[in-house]
């Protein structure tokens, strides 16, 4: 078993009106085969915790830390992140002109394991794992991202997860956009990664929509930049119900 | 002049579509008519160039018809004028001189004398060293397109050596031919030469120069196009390897229905002076123009230079037209300017448009290569292959392809100069 674990963390960004702290304390522990939930109101920070964890230059850690399985995350590359088995399906996947799908995948996928997959077998795994996420083949062919729909990029997002195999994996809103069959679809794709490889998966979202397919074991309301209440998947239905009115009224009289 | 009602064109494709790549440090040009000549440029910022109807330009095909070039002309303003004084001024070599052709199907090659009809019914020369590399040769190399079943050639010189030179070449595509031209350039070479294409009626042709010179290699090259009724031009300027190397094509699509479409992707290392003026004038009405040039600069001093003017003439009427350039700059130090130049002179046209954006490199895109475990170099390259890659997939030659996305990696694995 892997923990990934969060402490204290404190980020911020630099905006033209100067430095802006957006993480305030985040505290969050999440083991293999673990899914909790973080869901907050827009511009709570949910994003920003995904792409520290992953390491995007955009974001300063101010304090505290992140370590998988005791090592220091926050002293590794982008790269070395996603090596160590750090993955997130991003809100806004990035298109990339004139690189196809199936070259990023194999590229991605040697320097994940550390050397070139097998052709026969890397071939069928891909084909397969298209077809389960009901992409069409063509896609491989496409440069990635390219004039994808919002649907298909979330698909491209899951689809890497399954073939990466990595140990844990932030879904930074892969509900959004999704009409129902496509949410079923890349649910459905998500937890087979789950039952295969006791993937760890932190859901990231707005809405309680995907948590109809995707059960979460714990559900983390991410308010103002940090944990604001925690709770088991009943926190989810009563959020449903009422919105986040309660903690914003909560904070705003602070 | 510029037609009042060109106000009223439509921007037929969306400039959204442009390349990502070009991410931080942007300079923009986009619009849809007018005269928005911009240098955009990488590190000394921008200025404003002046302009005269691009098809009213001074033409002749004997030399001394040219006054001395001082380098303050805007044809030359750009360019290294000092390291192509011989090529401008000098006596020149117009003898034949040993390539390697490779014909296959519906083609031929051979060698015609100064006096064939042929010669200057393509274009004639607007400077002094194509007006020079005219006057000079001897004899010029004829390639023939002539059948609808298709056919192929391919010219390479490798050994044109570093005596200064004159060359001609005639590309002459029959009526309803279709085919591929490759002029395949490699070793040293010290060369102005003069490239005539005619694409006659129901046409279809594809034609590549590639570059990939030696160290030390000045070329400056002239491509005059006509392209007839109902025919298809396809040009691509390749440009890699040479010291100064500038190929400047200019394509008249004369029938109506004519469609020119005008790559280019070129690669300057440290030193490196590329360049290409592309003139695309649509005479005839319903014709279809797409420019475009790509292009990434590395290592200090790499100097690249893209002007892009697109005349649209008064009977040019239903014109679909759109140019633009991209450049990715990657180190400090070089030197991109990139100038999109639109003039319209019919008001009813279907589209026109332009863009042109130099920039760096989108680390948004390298973040997203990165967080799948690519190491940051490997993702560099993967990107900047990608950029030029979306011109090189167009050329739709197979093995030419191929070979230019290993040149294009080798340049950026540095095992090159
Ligand atoms: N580049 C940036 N420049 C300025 N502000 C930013 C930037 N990135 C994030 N922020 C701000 O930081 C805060 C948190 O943003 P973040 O994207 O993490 O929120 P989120 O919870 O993911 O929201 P959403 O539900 O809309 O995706 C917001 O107030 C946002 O405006
Ligand atoms: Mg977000």
């Amino acid at each position: 078993m892997s923990t990934l674990a969060i402490r204290d963390l404190h980020v911020s960004i630099e905006t033209e009106q100067g430095t802006k702290p957006i993480l305030r304390g985040v505290d969050l522990t999440i083991s293999t085969g673990e899914t909790p939930a973080v869901m907050g109101p827009n511009g709570s920070g949910k994003s920003t915790l995904a792409y520290t964890i992953a390491g995007h230059p955009r974001y300063t850690v101010d304090s505290g830390s992140i370590t998988l399985d005791g090592e220091d995350v926050l002293a590794m590359s982008v790269d070395e992140r996603a090596r160590a088995g750090l993955f997130l399906a991003m809100q806004y996947p990035v298109e990339i002109p004139g690189v196809t799908v199936s070259n990023f995948l194999r590229t991605a996928k040697t320097a994940i394991d550390g050397q070139a997959p097998a052709i026969r077998g890397w071939v069928k795994d891909v084909r397969g794992a298209m077809g389960d996420l009901r992409m069409d083949q063509a896609f491989a062919e496409r440069n990635v991202n390219e004039g994808f729909s919002g649907g298909e990029k979330k698909r491209h997002e899951i689809l890497q997860l399954e073939l990466l195999k990595p140990r844990f994996a932030v879904l930074d809103e892969t509900d959004s956009g999704l009409d129902v069959d496509a949410l079923k679809i890349v649910s459905e794709g998500v937890n087979r990664a789950k039952s295969e490889t006791d993937l760890g998966v932190l859901l990231i979202t707005h809405y309680t929509r995907i948590l109809r397919y995707i059960k979460p074991d714990f559900v983390h309301v991410f308010v103002n930049g940090r944990v604001a209440e925690e709770g088991g998947p009943e926190l989810a239905d009563r959020l449903e119900d009422e919105g986040y009115d309660r903690f914003l009224t909560a904070e705003a009289t602070v | 002049m510029t037609d009042p009602k060109s106000t009223d064109v439509v921007d037929s494709l969306s400039t959204d579509a442009v390349n990502p790549a070009v991410g931080d440090d942007i300079e923009d040009v986009t619009g849809t008519g007018g005269r928005p000549a911009i240098i955009a440029d990488a590190t000394t910022g921008h200025g404003t160039v002046p302009v005269q109807t691009r098809n009213e330009r001074f033409a002749s095909v004997d030399v001394a018809d040219f006054p001395a070039v001082t380098g303050r002309e805007a044809v030359w303003k750009l360019t290294p004028v000092a390291d192509l004084q011989q090529l401008i001024e000098g006596d020149l070599d117009g003898g034949r001189y040993q390539a390697d052709t490779a014909v296959d199907g519906g083609a031929e090659v051979s060698w015609v004398g100064r006096d064939d009809e042929r010669i200057g019914t393509a274009g004639i020369p607007e400077d002094r060293a194509a007006a020079n590399a005219w006057s000079s040769f001897d004899e010029a190399m004829l390639i023939r397109l002539t059948s609808e079943e298709g056919g192929s050639v391919t010219v390479r010189r490798s050994e044109l050596g570093d005596a200064p030179r004159a060359a001609h070449t005639i590309v002459d595509v029959a009526r309803f031919a279709r085919g591929v031209v490759v002029l395949d350039n490699a070793g040293p070479a010290h060369l102005a030469e003069n490239v005539e294409i005619r694409v006659a009626d129901g046409a279809d042709v594809t034609v590549v120069s590639v570059q990939d010179w030696a160290d030390g290699a000045k070329h400056v090259a002239n491509h005059f196009a006509q392209v007839g009724r109902d025919a298809r031009l396809k040009h691509v300027v390749v440009s890699l390897g040479g010291d100064v190397v500038r190929v400047n094509p200019s394509v008249t699509l004369a029938g109506a229905g004519a469609d020119g479409e005008l790559l280019g992707v070129y690669f300057a290392d440290a030193g490196q002076h590329l360049e290409s003026q592309v003139f695309l004038f649509h005479q005839g009405d319903h014709t279809k123009g797409r420019v475009e040039y790509r292009g990434a600069l590395q290592g200090a001093g790499a100097h690249t230079v893209w002007v892009g003017d697109v005349l649209i003439g008064p009977d040019a009427t239903g014109t679909d037209s759109y140019e633009q350039n991209r450049n990715l700059v990657l180190s400090d130090g070089t030197r991109a300017d990139s100038i999109p130049n639109l003039e319209i002179e019919t008001g009813d046209i279907a589209g026109a448009g332009h863009a042109s954006a130099t920039g760096r490199f989108d680390d948004e895109q390298l973040f997203y290569l990165q967080a799948r475990g690519i190491p940051e170099d490997q993702a560099r390259r993967l990107v900047v292959r990608g950029f030029l890659s979306s011109i090189v997939q167009k050329i739709g030659v197979p093995e030419l392809e191929q070979r230019l996305q290993d040149a294009i990696e080798a340049e950026l694995a540095g095992a090159r100069s």
